[in-house]
């Protein structure tokens, strides 16, 4: 054992200490090894998967049963391959949304946090390096998920009225800005994991800001939907993926704005409580 | 080197760590001793910076943690038992630490080998038993080769083996020219390894001491003597230093100042016949309770506990 020791502490004189040194790549290359070195990270990533391009699917399959029918409902009839094949987008949000609340939530429900933070006392490269990886993780699982599902649901809806193809205007853009969308709502949920420290209490207001708020704005009245409805998270990411452009949804490109203004909010806020807050 | 100047940390209304001055020097093993609630985990997670000071300061080798391009390098803590996620692998989670600071996989391998860690490394840590999730944590510590070596209650959870494993790791860090820090609120415990003491109870410092001069301030040993006379006796060993109590009507003295011996040899030139005479010196654990007396949080307990085992009034020993 004290054999052991002393080669373990040959490095103390200072000629032959090795130069260590903190630097954002190497955190980047931490965390993106914690990301994967945890089960729960490959189960979730897949069910993000399994929901976009297996809910895509369904909802394509059901479409083409019911075209002609008298029971397809006026609202499924103005579908499209697209918005069939993305119906699985809702779901797939909310896994990954979740994953992310964990990435960093559950650093503070385990104790990690007081490793990690000990590692890397700067504390912010720490957040950066998670919205990064996570980020990434998550758009290119959407992305992924978004044209797979578009793959399949076009070929399932060819020769109805949704038919479209990858050449159809818009489409790629839309699946790309699907992958973008969830690849964001990853962010958002690192985010509000720094910023609330609790697993539970991340994943409320998640679901709360992607499910349950939209479904509030009819109790308001219909002057200030039409105003304040569009800039909602939910809404604002949505219009990242809608084919046909609708007057009570923003545009592509303002949409994406204030979705990424929103995503910058609440890395503010995780930012600003990572460096306040004792861990 | 850890310096500490002023060192305080308010919760509110509670005072966690009052104005603390401290400096824990290399190439010895520095215990930070002091009841529960005294204040010395949170002191500790101020070295590192997880928890920042209300008043004061406080540096590691002359600047504060947060500061040093290779933190890890520089102080290697153990906190709380668990700082590690429970569904990664001993292996992945000290991969992960090292990575930050371009730490070679050969020396996760040497940390692993060295905590004793061989046969579980690729087990989920959330499977260790809390013995296996010290050494897990001590592992991490000494992940970066550190200068200074910070440990709370390292032993805590241990069995005998790892108790005399960690006795040997801090002995050794030592004399490798390193800081070592550890806590405890064990007297015991910290007794056989450090060299310095430093006591605090209530979030103030008490004592800043070495063991031996902690030992020579508690040896103020005293002798209990019974004799059939002690009024005569009494009157026999009275002299300038001496001190003797006794209560009245019992066979029994309380000497301070003369040794038993030197009792002994009185009395048989007086011709007084004793029963009894037994020296009594204080241990350091007794002289530790005795300093942090009046900061023991639960102080009702404490009393509790002590006086059916004890016949002496505690006030007996100072």
């Amino acid at each position: 054992m004290s054999d052991t020791l002393t080669t373990a502490g040959a490095g103390t004189t200072a000629p032959a200490r090795p130069a260590y040194r903190v630097t954002g790549p190497r955190v980047l290359r931490a965390e993106w090894a914690k990301l994967w070195s945890l089960r729960s990270t490959w189960i979730t990533l897949g069910l993000a998967l399994l929901f976009l391009v297996a809910f895509g699917i369904i909802a394509a399959t059901r479409f083409r049963s019911l075209t002609g029918s008298a029971r397809m409902p006026g609202d499924f009839a103005r579908s499209t391959a697209l918005s069939l094949s993305l119906f699985g987008t809702n779901f797939a949000q909310l896994a990954l949304g979740v994953l992310g609340v964990l990435v960093t939530a559950g650093e503070y429900s385990t104790g990690l946090i007081r490793s990690t933070l000990t590692a890397v006392p700067r504390r912010l490269p720490v957040l950066w390096s998670k919205a990064a990886v996570f980020g990434l993780v998550a758009l290119v699982t959407g992305t992924l998920g978004a044209f797979t599902a578009f793959l399949f649901g076009s070929r399932v809806v060819a020769g109805t009225s949704a038919a479209m193809g990858f050449t159809h205007a818009g489409v790629v853009r839309s699946l790309l800005g699907a992958g973008l969308y969830l690849g964001l709502v990853g962010v958002i949920g690192t985010a509000l994991g720094a910023l609330l420290r609790s697993v539970a209490a991340g994943v409320a207001v998640l679901v709360a800001t992607f499910m349950l708020i939209p479904g509030l704005m009819s109790l308001l009245p219909s002057s200030w939907q039409a105003d304040i409805s569009p800039y909602l998270p939910s809404h604002a990411g949505e219009s990242l993926f809608t084919l046909a452009p609708d007057p009570t949804v923003l545009s592509p490109q303002s949409g994406l704005l204030v979705f990424l203004a929103w995503t910058a909010l609440a890395l503010a806020g995780a930012a600003y409580r990572l460096l306040r807050s004792d861990a | 080197m850890i310096d500490a100047r002023q060192l305080t940390k308010r919760y509110g209304e509670k005072t966690a760590v009052d104005g603390l001055d401290f400096v824990v020097k290399p190439g010895s093993v520095t215990g930070f001793l002091g009841p529960n609630g005294a204040g010395k985990s949170t002191t500790m997670r101020m070295i590192v910076g997880l928890d920042a000071p209300t008043g004061g300061t406080v540096t590691v080798n002359g600047r504060r943690y947060a500061r040093h391009r290779a933190p890890l390098q520089e102080v290697g803590a153990l906190l709380e038992a668990k700082s590690v996620h429970p569904g990664r692998s001993a292996r992945s989670h000290l991969r992960a630490l090292a990575l930050t600071h371009g730490i070679p996989a050969r020396r996760v391998d040497e940390v692993i080998e060295l905590a004793g860690l061989g046969s579980v490394a690729k087990k989920r840590a959330g499977s260790f038993s809390l013995g296996m999730g010290q050494r897990l944590g001590i592992a991490a510590a000494l992940l970066g080769d550190p200068q200074t070596v910070m440990l709370d209650e390292p032993v805590n959870g241990l069995d005998p083996e790892g108790v005399r494993w960690i006795r040997t790791l801090l002995t050794s860090l030592a004399a490798e020219g390193r800081t070592v820090f550890v806590s405890s609120h064990l007297m015991s415990e910290v007794a056989q390894v450090a060299d310095h003491l430093i006591v605090v109870g209530r979030g103030r410092l008490l004592a800043d001491t070495t063991v031996q001069e902690l030992v020579r301030a508690a040896d103020g040993a005293s002798v209990r003597v019974a004799t059939r006379d002690p009024a005569r006796l009494r009157d026999v060993l009275t002299g300038p230093g001496v001190d003797i109590s006794g209560r009245p009507g019992s066979e029994e003295l309380q000497v301070t100042g003369l040794t038993a011996r030197e009792i002994g040899l009185k009395a048989a030139e007086h011709g007084i016949p004793l029963f009894e005479l037994t020296a009594r010196s204080v241990s350091l654990e007794e002289a530790f309770m005795e300093l942090t007396r009046d900061a023991v949080e639960y102080h009702g307990s404490t009393t509790a506990l002590g006086a059916p085992g004890s016949p002496e009034p505690a006030g007996r020993t100072a």
